[in-house]
């Protein structure tokens, strides 16, 4: 036992991850809104089969999604090499394509949680605004978008807390190098193979475990907070 | 004035309405339920459109099947009561007020907003939530809220029959008051000859999708014939005057 403060690459492992779900998230919220949009309002031939695909991670092994990452986008892959060659992107083998990798497994729940919140919305009140003066865009943001809030926290949260476990696609997109893409889980993974990890191990455990619960109980008091503000008890002046 | 002229079938409901009513006052639409009162005034705030006909006020034209003309209800500037408020429930009532307002130029509102809080009696609400209020507090709310948009023509689709009789009592002087001191033509969609009695000035009589009569209430108030069994029984179908 070398005690109970986390090492110099514990740290690193602990900030990369952070930075990486942050990412995915964040990058996955825009397009998750559009897809629990189009599977929640609209009526189009193939909705089922979109839906499924974007299920898939949620069911498939993660090394699949990996791999297909890797095939896709990797340096020699098709969009891969297209991105690299026209944008100078590269994803493979770096953050970038850890976060892709953790944004891909965590986006189910997103656009389930979206999804949700959206079908929650009443449309009553969009064609209210609509005449009102508002146009459909503005509907979204002044109306809809607010009435989702609860669902996109609670979305953002859960894909957030997914993507900090992320083990699998990582692992087989960007492999494990410490420092670039060696998250939480991986470093985890790496003390467990080496002797002397234990110790380690358990550390990176109990963060994990605390940052999971933090996610969850954050999630919980930000939806009890937005219920009471709609009921309108935190009004301050009767 | 406000020339109505629309037809569209709805499942097998067929609703084919002309009429004009003055640029003053308050029009009442009146009729049993399905007699494609709603269906009607969705068309005029742009909510549903019209196989057929033109919908104009004062000369501007909101639709017209011919020429192509639909415009989108939020360029109609057609303000919309619902009968259940409809009021957002994440604003408060001063930001449910301003929601419209806000996005009509200065010069093109004839409202402002003091007036409209005062003349509603809301003035003491502004900082609650939809929430806590009382019905006839949401009504009147959606009532300046649907005012403050400076609206060419105010719709009003049963506006206090989702409330009981002591806030219609409530409520309704507001609307007397309203259609006095603001001069702006209101259809008001009822199925209560009570309101109508109290309120209206002119009176379209709908049944089936048609209009069957209409004309200044003094004229047509005395008819009984079709008074008096609408105002209770729903399905009555309407005698046509000859």
């Amino acid at each position: 036992m070398t005690g109970w403060m986390p090492t110099a690459i514990e740290i690193q492992a602990l900030r990369l991850s952070l930075w990486v779900s942050m990412w995915a998230v964040a990058c996955s919220l825009p397009l998750g809104i559009a897809i629990a949009w189009l599977l929640a309002r609209c009526e189009f031939p193939g909705k089922t089969l979109l839906d499924g695909f974007v299920h898939l991670p949620l069911v498939l092994p993660p090394v699949v999604i990996g791999y297909l990452l890797l095939v896709l986008l990797g340096r020699r892959g098709m969009i891969g090499e297209w991105l690299h060659g026209n944008f100078g992107i590269t994803l493979a083998f770096n953050w970038k394509g850890a976060a892709l990798a953790a944004g891909t497994m965590a986006f189910p729940l997103l656009v389930r949680a979206l999804r949700l919140s959206l079908e929650g919305v009443d449309p009553r009140l969009e064609v209210a605004a609509r005449t009102l003066g508002a146009g459909p865009l503005r509907v979204f943001f002044t109306i809809t978008l607010p009435l989702m809030t609860p669902g996109i926290i609670a979305g953002l949260l859960l894909a957030f807390a997914r993507s900090l476990g992320e083990f699998g696609a990582t692992i087989t997109f960007v492999s494990n190098i410490a420092g670039e893409t060696q998250t939480l889980p991986l470093a985890l993974y790496t003390l467990t193979q080496v002797p002397d990890g234990e110790s380690g191990a358990l550390r990176l455990c109990l963060i994990s475990i605390g940052i999971a619960m933090a996610a969850v109980v954050a999630s919980e008091m930000v939806s009890r907070w937005y219920a009471r503000r709609l009921k309108g008890v935190l009004r301050e002046a009767r | 004035m406000i020339r109505v002229d629309v037809s569209k079938t709805l499942g097998g409901f067929f609703i084919e309405a002309a009429f004009d009513a003055p640029e003053k006052g308050i029009t009442a639409l009146f009729g049993p339920s399905g007699a494609g009162k709603t269906s009607i005034i969705n068309m005029v705030a742009g909510l549903l459109q019209p196989k057929q006909g033109s919908i104009r006020i004062n000369g501007r034209c909101l639709f017209d099947s011919r020429k192509g003309i639909d415009l989108p209800p939020e360029r109609r500037r057609v303000g919309y009561v619902f009968q259940d408020g409809r009021l957002f429930p994440h604003l408060t009532v001063r930001s449910n007020l301003t929601f419209g307002m806000r996005r009509v130029t200065r010069t093109s509102r004839y409202v402002g907003f003091e007036q409209v809080i005062g003349l509603l009696g809301i003035g003491h609400l502004l900082d609650r939530r939809p929430a806590t209020l009382s019905g006839g507090e949401k009504q009147r709310v959606a009532i300046g809220r649907a005012l403050l948009c400076s609206p060419t023509l105010l719709l009003m689709d049963e506006p206090l029959a989702a409330l009981d009789e002591p806030r219609k009592a409530e409520v309704m002087p507001f609307i007397t008051r309203l259609a006095r001191e603001v001069a702006i033509p209101i259809l008001y969609v009822t199925h209560a000859w009570q309101e109508i009695q109290t309120l209206a000035d002119t009176l379209i009589v709908l049944s089936a999708g048609r209009v069957a009569a209409s004309g200044a209430l003094d004229q047509l108030g005395g008819n009984s014939d079709w008074s008096i069994p609408a105002a209770g029984s729903v399905a009555t179908p309407f005698p046509l005057p000859s």
